[in-house]
Order: structure tokens, then sequence, then C-alpha cells
């Protein structure tokens, strides 16, 4: 047992559990919390690996900014608890059932030793770190990365025009 | 060192959880919350993969995965709001008009 | 495409497209001018295409005389080139064709020129001045179309000229299509132009079964390839007897020989100059042309010759008889050249070639002549009855266009019985015509002597009883010519048209004196002691050439019947002038049964009517009735392909379409539908359920994918 399988049994562990607990929760506002939870120990995972630089975008776009905009959403819709609802019955067995059979097939090809994959190794000094990152952006993935924005732009228009109450395609109803 | 099999079935645990969540849970809010979670195990295989090859582009896909799943939540959540304002509920069940 | 490697004849001969090119530019000229100029420019133009020709005839005429007369053959066009079939459009110049050249362009020329005169006024009488130029059109185009018959090396460029005078015929004889033979609006001129053109169908039919059975057994068309055929004895003697004697029904056709004659008196519903032209001096002697020039053909089996004298001979007979009770001067006339004609075809019948070309040729003169002379009459007589803008009488008649005789009746100007006593109103005229009579009679010295006298002579040689025939014949031809003058020129005046009759324009009378002196003095040019004509023609002829010799006891024998019959016409006509238009013939009287079959033509037109119309009428009636309309229209038509076809229709539409393809079509739909309706239990509406399926497939694919 190395320290760094410690670390790393000790991450998947709560990593794993905030994804149950999030599945589980009655109560939205819970699964919320427990989704942010998981976010973090994923942004220790990144730091671990040797990407800063992710690791600090996970931490403030995703566990701030868009698991706020979730927690804002639940209370604005007082959405926390749904009543029960008939559904397909057999939805939810099968699913569960689905799910194994996905994850017993990775779990097979991992033992079976069909796929060979390499070992994380120690990385170079200054690896993923914001100026190597912002070196690869700004050179290499230069349009892209100013595709997104338009990108951004695109959807914060869409959001405006969906929400929107006094759409005019809606002042007919 | 922890091999990178690690990784993976850790990926692959929680992605499965994300697939469970978004086919058994109701709640509009919890199927989005738990696509997030699909969108961070497919993350942290990018991010695993690029210390195993030593390559940077994996984690320059992560940072654009991350934009999207920004776009996309702003997006998402616009929609169920809209939903909620025509139906009065965020049951993903409750949206069947097209059941035929 | 021009012939580029065929020998060029050179000089003068190369010209002799232009005989036929000439009279197509002057009718170009009319048809696209014509309209808007006068009729003096119509008339000087189309006179001038025919006058170029005739001028191209004489340089052709020298050429060859300076070529010692051998023939030549100038090559035009490449026609038809198909396996072994070759025909080119080429030109043939040899004595015969330029004979007859000079004939058809020289005599045309003088009947243009008197046409431009007779139209001028024949075109107000029928009140349609705007025909003028279409005449000349037509009159050019003849000329044309009888230059490609008579200089055509082969039998297809003679059968295109064959063809095209046809058409002229028939266009010139319906020229006043909308009128009937007196004038009056009917439809009676459409009819002899249509009888006339069927006539000559019935003829071609036997010129193209010849010209096919030629082809069949000689493999060419061209004449010399032919002949050298027939006179190597290549040719089996059934095949001879084929081409001649369907080459005869061509000839009788359009040289009016019995039995198809009789379009031939109706063709004089056409205008005068064209009766002259057209039916009397060129395009009916081109059966005459055609058994001179197939020579060989006919000369290869005497009895083949014995058929074609034959007929011949028997027209020439019967058409005179029936000449002698005809009252309308032209119908006179037109019997007179059937009658002629058969002189010819009986001379070429018996070999006489060359006094069959002969007495075509003085017979083109003095019958063009007689022709144009009537015209003459004709007209002096309209204007004196109804004169047009120039003379006092004409306000009687400034109603009725075409007036009335004093006894009710419609006038014919061109009933001798309203004529007589013209020899004072018409001088020229007279003088003219009586030369004409005198050449057709056969009085000596006039050209009709000559020709008809070599003809008789042949005909003793050749067979008594022909010799008989023509030499009725030609007593008949001299008693029917002093009838008719005694008739219209001599007495007293019948009725008011003649009465007031006038002497025809200068433009008519000069074609007139040219005529009549070429009819006294044709005959020199082939006097019995020199034969210049014979000779001339040997060089085409050859061997087929005999110079008759002079018979004192036939010339003197014929020209004593002659001189008969004039005396004995004048018994009965002159002596005692007929006095009123009424008054029965003075041969009704003595001959009563007979004169009237000749005034009734034997009733022969009858006879096909009863013969061949009816029954065929009747036969397309019944074709039309019984075969066209009941079996085919109502039995095959409505009955078996209309009702079984709608019977077939409704069987496919209700049992097969209803039935079988709506079935399987709408089986496919219920089919459809089911497995739709059962399919959309899958759709539950419910994205989760979806997104299920969604994850079902990924589930198996990535299986399929681990454990394959």
């Amino acid at each position: 047992m190395t320290p760094d399988l410690i670390v790393f049994l000790a991450l998947g562990l709560v990593a794993v559990g905030a994804a149950v607990g999030m599945l589980l929760s009655r109560n939205a506002v819970y699964s919320a919390l427990f989704l942010i939870l998981n976010f973090a120990t994923m942004a220790v995972f990144y730091l671990v690996l040797g990407a800063p630089f992710i690791a600090m975008v996970q931490v403030t776009v995703y566990a701030g900014a868009i698991m706020v905009l979730f927690l804002f959403v639940i209370m604005l819709l007082g959405a926390e608890h749904l009543e029960r609802h008939t559904s397909v019955d057999w939805q939810k067995p099968v699913a569960v059932l689905l799910g194994l059979g996905l994850l017993g097939m990775v779990g097979y090809l991992l033992v079976s030793g069909q796929v060979t994959l390499g070992t994380i190794t120690t990385p170079e000094q200054g690896y993923g770190s914001p100026l190597e990152i912002g070196r690869a952006l700004f050179t290499e993935y230069l349009l892209p990365f100013e595709i997104t924005s338009v990108l951004l732009l695109a959807a914060m228009v869409g959001a405006i025009v969906i929400t929107r109450r006094d759409a005019p395609n809606r002042k007919k109803r | 060192m922890v091999p990178v099999e690690y990784y993976v079935g850790l990926s692959a645990i929680l992605f499965t959880l994300g697939v469970v969540g978004v086919l058994t849970r109701r709640n509009a809010i919890i199927i989005f919350m738990s696509i997030e979670l699909m969108l961070n195990s497919a993350n942290l295989l990018f991010v695993a993969f690029a210390r195993t090859f030593e390559a940077l582009n994996g984690q320059i896909f992560v940072f654009f995965v991350m934009t999207v799943a920004a776009a996309e939540v702003a997006v998402g959540l616009a929609l169920i709001v809209a939903v909620f304002r025509s139906k009065s509920s965020i049951n993903i069940d409750d949206v069947n008009s097209l059941r035929g | 495409m021009l012939l580029s490697e065929t020998t060029n004849p050179g000089g003068v001969f190369s010209l002799v497209p232009w005989i036929v090119f000439f009279p197509v530019i002057g009718l170009l000229i009319n048809l696209l001018f014509g309209k808007r100029l006068g009729e003096k420019f119509i008339g000087t133009v189309a006179s001038l295409a025919s006058g170029a020709a005739f001028a191209v005839s004489a340089a052709l005429f020298f050429a060859l005389q300076a070529n010692h007369g051998h023939p030549v053959v100038v090559p035009f066009l490449e026609w038809i080139h198909i396996g072994d079939l070759a025909i080119d459009w080429a030109f043939r110049v040899d004595t015969l064709s330029v004979t007859m050249m000079l004939v058809v362009s020289g005599i045309g020329t003088l009947i243009h020129i008197y046409a431009a005169g007779y139209m001028h006024y024949d075109v107000q009488y029928k009140e349609d001045p705007a025909s003028y130029v279409r005449f000349f059109i037509y009159l050019n185009l003849f000329i044309a179309m009888m230059m490609i018959l008579i200089s055509g090396d082969n039998y297809l460029m003679l059968f295109v000229g064959w063809e095209g005078v046809g058409l002229c015929s028939f266009l010139l004889i319906g020229f006043w299509f909308n009128r009937s033979p007196d004038g009056t609006p009917g439809t009676g001129n459409s009819y002899a132009a249509k009888k006339a053109f069927i006539a000559n169908r019935v003829g071609d039919f036997g010129f193209l079964m010849a010209i096919f059975t030629t082809f069949w057994v000689t493999h060419s068309l061209q004449f010399d390839e032919v002949f050298h055929h027939f006179e190597e004895g290549l040719v089996p003697e059934w095949a001879i007897w084929a081409i001649a004697l369907f080459m005869l029904l061509g000839v009788t056709g359009k040289s009016a020989q019995i039995p198809l004659y009789v379009w031939l008196p109706d063709a004089m519903a056409g205008p005068t100059p064209v009766s002259a032209l057209i039916h009397a001096a060129t395009m009916v002697t081109a059966g005459v042309y055609l058994i001179t020039r197939s020579a060989p053909v006919f000369s290869a089996i005497p009895e083949v010759q014995g058929v074609v004298a034959t007929i011949g001979a028997v027209t020439a007979l019967f058409a005179a008889t029936i000449a002698v009770g005809q009252f309308d001067i032209k119908k006179v006339l037109a019997y007179s050249t059937v009658s002629q004609l058969g002189f010819m075809v009986a001379a070429v019948g018996m070999g006489a070639y060359a006094a069959g070309m002969f007495h075509l040729v003085t017979h083109a003169f003095f019958k063009a002549l007689l022709f144009l002379g009537s015209g003459s009459v004709i007209l002096a007589v309209e204007r004196g009855h109804h004169p047009i803008g120039e003379d006092a009488h004409g306000h009687d008649h400034h109603d009725d266009h075409h007036g009335h005789d004093d006894h009710g009746h419609a006038f014919d100007p061109q009933d001798m019985r309203n004529m007589g006593g013209l020899r004072h109103k018409i001088p020229w005229t007279f003088w003219t015509y009586m030369m004409g009579t005198l050449a057709l009679a056969g009085i000596p010295i006039w050209a009709g002597f000559f020709s008809k006298d070599e003809i008789l002579t042949d005909a003793l040689h050749f067979s008594l009883p022909i010799y008989i025939i023509l030499t009725l014949a030609a007593f008949l031809t001299a008693f029917y010519m002093g009838r008719q003058v005694w008739l219209v020129f001599f007495g007293e005046p019948r009725s008011h048209g003649a009465e007031a009759a006038k002497e025809s324009p200068r433009a008519m009378l000069i074609p007139l004196v040219v005529l009549a002196a070429l009819s006294v003095l044709g005959g020199f040019m082939n006097f019995p002691t020199t034969h210049q004509f014979g000779h001339w023609l040997e060089y085409t002829l050859g061997h087929f050439y005999h110079a008759t010799q002079f018979n004192a006891n036939v010339a003197l024998g014929s020209t004593a019947f002659a001189l008969a019959a004039i005396y004995l016409s004048w018994l009965v006509y002159g002596q005692k002038p007929r006095q009123t238009v009424k008054e029965a013939d003075p041969l009704e009287k003595a001959l009563p049964g007979i004169f009237e079959g000749m005034q009734a033509k034997w009733w022969l037109d009858d006879i096909y009517e009863e013969a061949i119309i009816k029954p065929y009428q009747r036969l397309a009636a019944f074709l039309a009735d019984v075969v066209d309309w009941r079996f085919w229209h109502d039995w095959f038509h409505e009955r078996v392909l209309r009702d079984g076809f709608f019977g077939l229709t409704r069987f496919l539409a209700n049992p097969v379409d209803l039935g079988v393809i709506d079935g399987i079509a709408n089986g496919l739909a219920r089919a459809a539908q089911g497995s739709a309706a059962a399919l959309s239990i899958l759709q539950t509406g419910f994205v989760r359920n979806y997104a299920l399926w969604v994850f079902v497939g990924v589930v198996l694919i990535l299986g399929t994918l681990i454990f394959r």
C-alpha cells in the first residue's frame, strides 16, 4: 500500500460515496451538495494527476459557479421534493441491471488484460501549469478557444430567450 | 504509483452512477446533475490519460468540456425553468405529451 | 454535288442545263415579284425565259452539227446511288433531244408571246386579273419540266419530267378551277383537270412498271446501257413484251391514245394557249418521243410494233370520226390532236421513227397554229359579244358579265354554231388559220402533206389494213377541218358576238404569222428527195432509221382524198351555209345514227362512266360504307376494339385493380397501421424511458465489441 494508493482509495471512496449520496437523496438540495463534494474530490484528483490549472477551474467554475446556479434554480422553483408519480414500473430495476452490466464489462476488460494501459509516471517540471496551458490555448488551440467564446455567447442569449416571460410566441396562449 | 487502470475503474463507477441517476430519478434537476457527474467522470479519464501519455492535449480538452458544460448548464436550466412555467412541475415524467 | 471526274464535253454543250434554268429563273422572278409588276413585265419575263431556252437549244443545235451529230452526255449532278442502282442527273444532247428542245422552246416562246396578249383579256373575262402572273409561272414551269423530260439521259429523269408536265397540265387545265368550261361558275374545269390527272396516273403506272421492269432486267436506267442490253439480245422476250406494253400504257395516257385518250378533249377547259402548247404541240407528243427514244425496245419484237401501230391507227380513225360531230371549235381540234397523235404513234409503232418525229414537228407547227387561231377566234367573238371597256355595246351587259344570246341560253363563244362569216371580221386570223387547216388536211406543199404522206407510205409497206385506216382518218381530217372552216369563217354571222367580232392584238397575231409560215414551209425540212430531217435523226436512231421512199401513188391518192374531203365538206356545209344557231347539222339528216354517235363521242365517255367510273364509285361506296364504316368502324373498331377494350378495362378495373392491386396497397397500409399501433406502445412519452433504450443500445454494442 503506497501512500499514493491510500490517497487514491480514500478520495475514490469519497467521490463514489458522494455520487451515491447524490443519487439517493430525496431532497434536491442535498443532491446538489453531494455533487459539490464529488466535484471537490475530483479537483483533488486533478491536482494529484498534475493538472493544477484544471483543478482550479474545476473548483471555481464547476463546484462554484455551476453548482450555485443549480442551487439557485432549485430554490427558485421550490422543487426540492417531488410527490411519487406513476411511471414505467420496470424502469428502475432495468436501469440498475444495465448499469451493473456496464460496470461488469469494464471490470472484465480491466481484469482480463485485453487492453494494456500505460502507468502514471512523474511528470516533468512545469507540466500542466497555467503557463503551458495558456501557451497551448493561445497558439495551437486559438481557433477552438475563440469559438468557445461564441458558444458561450450563444448559450447566454439562448438562456435569456428561453426563460423570457413575455416572449412574443407565448403571448398568444 | 497508482496504475491508470484504477482511474479507469473509478471513472467507470462514477459514469455508471451518473447513468443510473439519469434513468431512475424523475427530478429534472437531479437528472441534470447526473449528467454533470458523467461529464466529470469523463474529464477524470482525460486528465489521467494526459498524465499517462505526457500529453497536454487531454487537459486542454477538459478545459473545452468544462466550457461546453457551462454553456449547457445555462441553457438546460433555462429549459427547466421554462418547462416549470408551463407545467408547474419539474417532474420529467410530466413532460410526456409525445406519448404514442 | 457536281461531278468532277467526268469529262467536260466543253464549250456550248455545257450550256445545256440552262434550258431548264432559264424557265426556272423566269418563273422565280414572276413568283417573287410578279404581283407587284405589271402584265407587260410578267409576259416579257416569261417570254424571255422561254426565248433564252430556245436560244440555248439553237446553240446546241449548231454545236451538235459541228460535232457531226454525235450524242453528248453532259453530267450535272450525282442523283441516286444505292447498291448497283446508279442514276445521275445528266443531260443528253443528241439530234432527237435537240429536235424536241427546239420544238418545245420555239413553239413555247411563240405561245408565251401569244398568251401575253390573250390572257390579258381572259383574266378580265374571268374577273381575276391577279391570275395573270400565275398563268405564266405555270407556263414557265411547264417549259422547264418538258425540257427535263426530253433532255434526260435516263428513264428516271424522263419520268421526273413526265410527271412534272403532268402536274403542269393538271394545274393549267384547272387554271380557272372555280369555273366550268362554258365560263360559268362551277367545278367543271376542276373536274376536267382531275380527269386528265387520273387518266395520266393510269398511264404513269404503266410507265413506272416499265421502268421497274427495265431496271430489273438490265440493272440500269441509263439509255445507252439499257439499249445495249436490248440490242445484244440479253433481254428475255417476256421482259420485252412487259416493258413495251407497260410503256405503251404510259404512252396511251400521256399521248391520249385509246383507251386513255378521254382526258384530252376535256383538257380544252384550260386557257387556249395551254391547249396549243401542252395539249397539242408538246406534252402530248412526249409519248411519241418516248417510243422513239426507246426504239431498241419496241423494234425488238415485230408483234409489239404491230400492237403499237394498231392502237395508233385505230385512235387516229376513231378520234377523227368524233371530231366530225363536234360543235365546240376547240373540241374539234382536240379530237383532231388525238387523231394526229394516233398517226404519230402508228408511225413510230411501224418503226418509221423519223416519219413519226417529222409529223410530230410539223403537227406542232400547224396544230399550235390552229389552237392559237381558235383562241383568237374565240376571243374575237367574246370581245364582240361582250367588249371590255373599249366598245359602245358594253352597257348592254354590265349586269350579267357573261351575257346571253338571243335565245336565252348562256352564250358560248367556243360554239361554232354561234360563229360564221368571220373571214372579213378577223382577216389575219382567218388567213393564218387557213394555212393551218391546209397543212392539217394534207394539201401538197403544206407541211402536213409531207409528214402524213411519209407515214402513209410507211404504213403501206407495213400493213395494208393500217394504211387503209390511216387513209380514212386522213380523209376525215380534211373533212372536219373543212367543216370547221366553212362553219366558222364563211356564211353569215349567226350571233351578235360574231357580228361584232374584233381582230386580236398584235402580240397574238405575230405568233400566228410565224407559225403559219412554219406550217407552210415546215415540210421542206424533210423533202422526199433529200431527207435532211431523217438523216439528222439518223445520228441518234442509227440502224432504226430508214429513209422512206417517195411513193407517187400514195401521195396522189392522199392528195385526192384530201381534196375530195374538202369538196365534200363544201357540199355539206359551204354551199348552203347554216343560217341560225339552232338549226340541225346537215349531216344529222343525212347520217342520222352515225352523226349522233360522232357527236356523242361514240358514247365512250358514257361507257367509261358506266363501266368503270360507276362501278368504281360503287366499289368505293361499298368500301366506304360496308368495309370501312360498317366492318372496320362499326364492327371492328366499335365492337371488337372499343367494346373489347372496355371489357378489358372493366375487368382490369374491378377484379384486378380493386381486388388485387388495391388489396396489396390496402394490405400494406393495414400492415403498416397494425405494426405502428403495436410499436406505439414503445412510445411512452417518458424521456427517461427513451434514454433507457439508448442505454440498452450502448450496453449491447459495447458488449458485442468486448465479447465477440
